[in-house]
């Protein structure tokens, strides 16, 4: 059943929630006032944590435990938005700030108070433009009302938000990269430790957190720590917003408690409704394509970290890719692997070669129609010397579709192999000759 | 600074707090193959060429002792994935394995994909034959690539950099080495990286294109045939080479160098290693400025002049005619006739030869100094409170002050210039006191400006207010009660 309230996309209870004065009428920017006036930031940082919100970015990390990671005393702190939304099947935070904007405001500006940063950044994705401005005269319209700025509401308490566009690049969605996006430079990730909660941004104390995290904060405050886990499951309480896309019927994003199985939320008439055409579902990639697959038969899976965890994936950034009997996993698998391959940013070994190597392999097996025997083993050799190997988690994640590829579908590279048999050579991949080599 | 316990494959070592496993396997002759990291640059942790397993006690969370097993061992807890030694530092009771079976698989995939994007033009590249990457493929790498030969990147070859550093980008292995060194060590942050995955590549930022006096060193620590020198592409197979010990004489640093020759031929000119000196680094002044020793317009023979004019002629007659000359002044006009002047850049197992030899003759009339008569000597102060015998400039750091008076040494003693830098690095206070601005202001820990030929007055009311402040304090101490 639809949530009859919900904690992000109130949209659907409130209409025209994306103005202010509306945001306002219905208790926004509420929760802020008395946080700045008559909450310490421990007491905010108590609730979060009391709440079990866990971070919507893709690692589900207890966003509460996160912020008190912070070295006592040090400042200036820094309070990062995370909104590159690049993993490919997320569309919620673009959602978020269309529709419900002054809300990731308010929750920007509680976190900041929470961890005592008096700047913080929200760093969009080089194409959001229009998002971007959205959220710019959402920030101008705080500042007029004195929610933003100095000496807030009397209280001491100064804090200024930015909006920042970065160049469109996925690798600037990890932490650190987004950092030194941010300070100007090459967005490529940094060496941890030390961690960003340590040295973050301009080697100050920074906590990141993703927009969708944020975004919960103000409803957590506001309704209180019952209330908010009246939703979900013990482990992971709350609603999440799914991005659901492939072969359903209703792509799009749907805000559900956690627990709820991958089944209802496929066809669900609230939801999915359904496999177009009625076909079978073949794979479903839960959690963006960093995520290891799941076959078809795995619907009673529920959607909750823990449960997917179990299941041998994960929920990561939400993004819930469902795809039927039509699509042949080494196209998929090409597919997504030229995407990390694009997004690579080079820095280290494994991830450059390797993608380039996965890609170049599968897109001659795929697209070209030449597949050896041998390049079965191969590509199992490439995704394996990648494995565990890489700087960051963006060559981790390159490895997840290719293995699952090959693990779940074996008989489908085979097939290339055998299909190749008919003598169609392209001439442009002559067989090395052992004397010539 | 204390010392740490670690076990490198079984071999128990205390090196000091800091050190990183790469270099603590050093210690006990564990080489640990590396790409990326380099002894004197900040580790990068890149390359993933030095991936170890590393394990560190397991500690009892309730009581924060480490856990022992039956035979009152500590128990190790090993980390689930390889680790990258260069980045990780020593903790006490680590425990590291570098010759597994999972450590040997990293380390060959690691150079199968650095192989995969490498073009293998060894029989042409320059570095063959004293190549990082073609020893340590030796040693550790696939004896085969799986890779179609095919589906290689390739890039316009080479592109010149500048003037002197020519860049090969289908060698080059992304170590980031090169703009390192750029940025920390030399302090001309000109190099950069454009481009990302596999089309990431090194670029020149500068106009002029690698504006630096230090940009042959990048060649050097450059791990692959991808930076290469206007100076030495393909003049000579580095096999032929025979190296012989020299120091360079073109400034006061006197950097030690190693002029590679072929047969009597001066193919290169390379820096030797001396802490006290020069490090591993020279200028590009002392690695470029050789080719004079090749000009036909200098003397190849000595000449003697006979009749007015000068003649060729062979050493020993040359020779035999100075000591003729020696001889006839010492038995005319005694030993205190005669006097040696000697050049100041000599170094000093030139200058010690030189003298013995005058003293030999009986002589003291001895000298090896720059400027005017009567111009103040500053040799004696520096060599009371300065740089001496036995400074080791790489131990200078916290808790040491550096004065530059009057002095430019990125145009005057280059290699200097990074000496000093780094003794700032290490947090060591560097004044720099100066009429003008130079390089080294930017590294220096406090400007100091003084008038035109104001350097010697500067100096000495400096030491003034030192030794009134040293008097003042020791008045101090004796006049203290108890
Ligand atoms: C390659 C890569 C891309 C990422 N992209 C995003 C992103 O677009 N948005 C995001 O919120 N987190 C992204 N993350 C996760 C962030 O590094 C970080 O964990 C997250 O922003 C923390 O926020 P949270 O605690 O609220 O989840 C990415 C991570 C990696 C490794
Ligand atoms: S895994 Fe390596 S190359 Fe890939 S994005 Fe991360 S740091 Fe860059
Ligand atoms: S040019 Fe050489 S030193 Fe520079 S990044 Fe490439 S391989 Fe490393
Ligand atoms: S040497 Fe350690 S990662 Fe390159």
């Amino acid at each position: 059943m639809a949530l009859t309230e919900h904690v992000v996309m109130r949209e659907l209870d409130i209409p025209g929630i994306g103005d202010f004065d509306i945001y306002r009428q219905h208790g926004g920017w509420d929760a802020y006032c008395v946080a700045v006036k008559e909450q310490t930031p421990a007491a905010v940082v108590a609730v979060v944590k009391e709440a079990g919100l866990r971070g919507r970015g893709g690692a589900g990390f207890p966003t509460g435990v996160k912020w008190g990671f912070l070295p006592k005393g040090v400042y200036p702190r820094y309070l990062l938005c995370n909104c590159d939304e690049s993993e490919p099947g997320t569309f919620n935070n673009h959602q978020i700030i269309d529709n419900n904007p002054h809300q990731l405001v308010e929750g920007v500006a509680i976190s900041a108070y929470a961890v005592e940063a008096n700047t913080a950044y929200i760093y969009m994705r080089g194409e959001f433009a229009a998002a971007a401005r959205t959220l710019e005269a959402a920030i101008a319209r705080a500042y007029a009302e004195g929610l933003l700025g100095k000496n807030i509401l009397g209280s001491g308490y100064d804090l200024d938000i930015h909006v920042h566009r970065g160049a469109g690049a996925y690798i600037c969605g990890e932490e650190t990269a987004l950092m030194e996006s941010l300070e100007g430079k090459i967005g490529q990730p940094r060496l941890k430790p030390p961690f960003p909660a340590v040295a973050g941004l301009y080697g100050k104390p920074t906590i990141i957190n993703n927009v969708e995290t944020l975004t919960n904060v103000p409803m957590i405050l506001q309704k209180g720590v019952a209330w908010y886990r009246q939703f979900g499951t013990e482990k992971s309480p709350g609603t999440k917003c799914f991005s659901l896309s492939g072969h359903v019927n209703r792509p799009g994003n749907y805000e559900i408690p956690f627990g709820l199985p991958l089944r209802e939320l496929i066809y669900s008439p609230e939801y999915g409704g359904g496999m177009r055409d009625n076909r079978p579902v073949k794979i479903i990639i839960p959690g963006g394509a960093s995520a290891p697959w799941l076959t078809g038969d795995k619907l009673d899976v529920t959607l909750d970290y823990e449960a997917l965890a179990g299941a041998g994936t994960m929920l990561g950034s939400g993004a819930v890719i469902v795809l039927n009997d039509t699509v042949q996993a080494p196209h998929l698998a090409y597919k997504m692997d030229e995407f990390f391959k694009h997004e690579s940013c080079g820095k280290c070994t494994p991830c450059r070669e390797g993608t380039h190597w996965l890609v170049k392999t599968l897109h001659r097996m795929t697209e070209e129609g030449h597949a050896y025997a041998e390049d079965i083993p191969t590509l199992h050799s490439i995704y394996g010397q990648m494995a565990g190997n890489c700087f960051c988690l963006l060559g981790e994640s390159a490895v997840m579709p290719i293995k699952s590829a090959l693990r779940l579908f074996p008989q489908e590279f085979e097939q290339l192999v055998t299909q190749n048999g008919n003598g169609q050579h392209n001439g442009k991949h002559p067989i090395a000759l052992e004397s010539v080599r | 600074m204390p010392d740490v316990n670690v076990t490198i494959d079984g071999v128990r070592v205390a090196v000091p707090v800091g050190t990183n496993v790469v270099d603590a396997a050093r210690m006990v002759q564990t080489a640990i193959p590396v790409f990326c990291y380099h002894p004197r640059l900040k580790p990068a942790g890149m390359c993933r060429m030095c991936l170890v397993q590393i394990g560190t006690p397991k500690v009892d969370p309730a009581t924060r002792q480490p856990v022992l097993d039956e035979n009152g061992q500590p128990v190790i807890a090993m980390m689930p994935k390889l680790q990258t030694g260069c980045t990780t530092p020593v903790s006490e009771g680590m425990v590291v394995k570098t010759v597994t079976e999972e450590v040997a698989a990293a380390q060959k995939g690691v150079l199968e994909f650095l192989l995969t994007s490498h073009p293998l033009d060894c029989p042409v590249c320059d570095k063959g034959g004293e190549c990082p990457l073609q020893n340590l493929t030796m040693q550790w790498g696939p004896g085969k690539s799986r890779f179609d030969y095919n589906d290689k990147v390739h890039f316009e070859k080479p592109v010149k950099l500048g003037d002197l550093i020519y860049l090969d980008r289908e060698r080059c292995i992304l170590c980031s080495r090169c703009v390192r060194f750029q940025d920390d060590i030399a302090d001309d942050p000109v190099l950069g990286f454009d481009m990302r995955g596999r089309n990431w590549q090194i670029i020149s930022k500068s106009e002029p294109g690698f504006d630096s006096k230090f940009s042959g060193n990048t060649t050097d620590i450059c791990p692959v045939g991808a930076l290469t020198s206007a100076d030495f592409r393909f003049k000579a197979r580095v096999w032929e080479l025979e190296s012989k010990p020299a120091v360079c004489t073109l400034c006061p640093v006197g950097c030690n160098v190693s002029l590679d020759m072929r047969h009597d031929e001066l193919m290169r000119v390379m820096p030797r290693e001396n802490a006290a000196v020069n490090d591993i680094w020279i200028c590009d002044k002392g690695r470029f400025g050789h080719r004079f020793i090749a000009s036909s317009d200098r003397l190849t023979t000595p000449l003697i002049r006979r009749n007015g004019t000068l003649q060729p002629a062979t050493w020993e007659q040359a020779l035999q005619l100075v000591a003729e000359k020696f001889a006839a002044v010492l038995s005319s006009s005694g030993p205190q006739a005669v006097g040696g002047i000697a050049a100041p850049r000599l170094s000093n197992e030139d200058l010690y030869t030189f003298q013995k030899f005058m003293r030999q003759l009986g002589s003291d009339n001895l000298d090896h100094r720059v400027g005017a008569p009567g111009a103040p000597v500053l040799d004696d102060l520096v060599a009371d409170v300065g740089v001496g015998v036995g400074t080791d400039l790489n131990a200078l750091g916290q808790g040491t002050t550096v004065i530059v008076v009057g002095a430019d040494p990125e145009e005057e003693a280059p290699v200097y210039m990074l000496r000093l830098r780094a003794i700032a690095e290490r947090g060591g206070h560097l004044v720099v006191a100066n009429l003008r601005p130079t390089k080294l202001d930017r590294s220096a820990t406090l400007r100091l400006r003084y008038g035109l030929n104001r350097d010697i007055a500067f100096a000495r009311a400096l030491l003034k207010a030192v030794h009134e402040q040293v008097a003042f304090q020791n008045l101090n101490a004796r006049t203290q009660p108890g």
